[in-house]
């Protein structure tokens, strides 16, 4: 980054809280509080709040909203009714990921596209090269925060905030009349029951220190990459990119081929037709290692067959995991394999996705 | 932060205990502070050469894997094997149980280039 990093309205109340902050997409985020291992298995097992407001919300509204969305975006949202929301990709013309994101449909013709935070930029421009008439871009991500409040007890905490159930998973309420203009809606990004919440700046000190108040322990981004890869899912920029599609990815289901039109869908069916040339695939380390990481070589009977994505030791699981993209032969579950650590082979297999499945629910 | 008296520091934040011609070496306790959770450690083979100031171990916390720099020249001749099965000893007892290996000193003189525990805490602040 050549720039000084950013930094949420959130930065002085968890420096204060005693996080320990990195650069990540060019934001200064905590990476953790007290400790990754002790900030994962809190979600775990009680209720973690990550502050997510580096992320992107570009709100899109008007009478093509809706055409152009299903034409800019993978998934079909004639899926997504008013108060649900959506995981869907933005593509490229070679049917490559650009970003992978929720969009949350607010109204009829009003859809909030949750973005990462290091593709605001890439996204907004790449939605303004596209635009249509009867389609306004409208990117508030300066304005708003975001947070994540994940864990078992977390529909208590919800309770304890608004006096309300926690929205059921993939659907969301616009709490307008409560705390301000505040949308609350069941998703994350760990695996746990859980709900995110957007707002205005202003209001980011209130709802942060109430969260707090009401049970939840504040978590750094380091947990929520481990608690994320457990569940296998991407991290865009690591996992996912422009030279892979989602079919390889693993994310078919989030991309409706059945649609007339989007942006990539020639790509995809194209490739559909003539065979994945790779697939992601989950690698669990059968032998002591130390912890894979992204970028270490996959070998197969001592032949380099790929790379690491992305890599920890599950907390969970006190194993090595890890990403990697295959050639599809090598990328069926139960296939043993090696990953080259500093030079050294470690026994892997591939593993059926998730590493792991939370006690506390979800089906998604 | 803990630096004890009785030790000599490296700038990369190795500690140095001197018996005889005998060198253990560990991390400091503002190192593991730093480096946080610590989830595997990669020593070196028992009669492996060590070069003063190039790696000697790997220490890896859940973010990222960390060079361990010899603080001298020297053969290793043990290594912590509890460090195995509990990592997390270099984080709760970095000074002690948390030792990492011990080389027989091939350049004592080097130990002059070192840190008193004094110039290390200077160092850190």
């Amino acid at each position: 980054m050549s720039s000084a990093p950013r930094r949420t309205p959130l930065f002085e109340l968890q420096h204060a809280a005693g996080a320990r902050c990195i650069n990540f997409g060019g934001w200064e985020m905590p990476v953790q509080f007290t400790s990754i291992l002790d900030e994962h298995n809190t979600v775990r097992t009680a209720c973690g709040v990550f502050d997510i407001s580096h992320m992107g919300e570009i709100f899109v509204s008007g009478p093509e909203a809706f055409d152009w969305l299903q034409h800019m975006l993978a998934n079909d949202l004639a899926k997504c009714p008013v108060g649900s929301s959506q995981y869907t990709f933005l593509l490229n013309e070679r049917g490559g990921v650009i970003d992978d994101l929720i969009v949350y449909r607010l109204h009829d013709d009003e859809f909030l596209l949750l973005v990462n935070a290091a593709k605001i930029d890439e996204d907004a421009a790449w939605l303004a090269a596209h635009t249509r008439e009867g389609a306004v871009i409208d990117n508030r991500s300066s304005t708003m925060c975001a947070l994540a409040v994940q864990g078992p007890a977390s529909p208590a905490v919800f309770r304890a905030v608004f006096g309300r159930e926690i929205p059921e998973r993939n659907t969301f309420v616009a709490l307008e009349k409560c705390r301000g203009a505040v949308i609350a809606a069941g998703t994350g990004y760990t695996g746990e029951t859980g709900f995110e919440l957007f707002f205005p700046n202003s209001l980011a000190s209130d709802i942060w220190h109430s969260v707090i108040e009401a049970g939840a322990t504040p978590c750094g981004l380091g947990a929520r990459d481990t608690l994320r890869l457990e569940m296998c899912y991407p991290l865009n920029g690591s996992d996912l990119s422009p030279d892979r599609t989602p079919l390889e990815a693993g994310l078919g289901i989030f991309v409706a081929l059945d649609k007339p039109d989007f942006i990539g869908r020639e790509a995809l069916l194209a490739q559909k037709g003539a065979g994945l040339p790779s697939r992601l695939a989950a690698l669990r380390m059968t032998v002591k290692s130390p912890p894979p990481r992204a970028h270490y070589p996959v070998l197969a009977d001592g032949v380099p067959i790929g790379e690491t994505t992305s890599g920890a030791l599950s907390p969970s699981l006190g194993e090595g995991i890890a990403l990697a993209y295959l050639p599809p032969d090598f990328a069926k579950p139960g296939r043993k394999l090696e990953i080259d650590i500093r030079g050294r082979s470690f026994e892997a297999v591939v593993e059926k996705k998730p590493f792991y499945r939370p006690s506390s629910k979800i089906s998604a | 932060m803990n630096v004890p008296e009785n030790l000599k520091y490296a700038e990369s934040h190795e500690w140095i205990l001197i018996e005889g011609d005998i060198g253990t070496v560990g991390i400091t306790d503002h190192a593991q502070a730093e480096l946080t959770d610590i989830v595997y450690v990669d020593p070196p083979k028992p009669g492996t050469p060590v070069t003063a100031g190039q790696p000697a171990a790997v220490v890896e916390s859940v973010k990222a894997a960390s060079d361990i720099y010899a603080p001298v020249d020297g053969e290793v001749i043990e290594v912590n094997a509890a460090l195995a099965s509990e990592p997390a000893l270099v984080n709760t007892s970095p000074y002690e149980a948390g030792w990492l290996f011990k080389v027989r000193l091939a350049n004592p003189q080097q130990l002059d280039a070192l840190k008193s525990p004094e110039a290390y805490r200077a160092q850190i602040g």
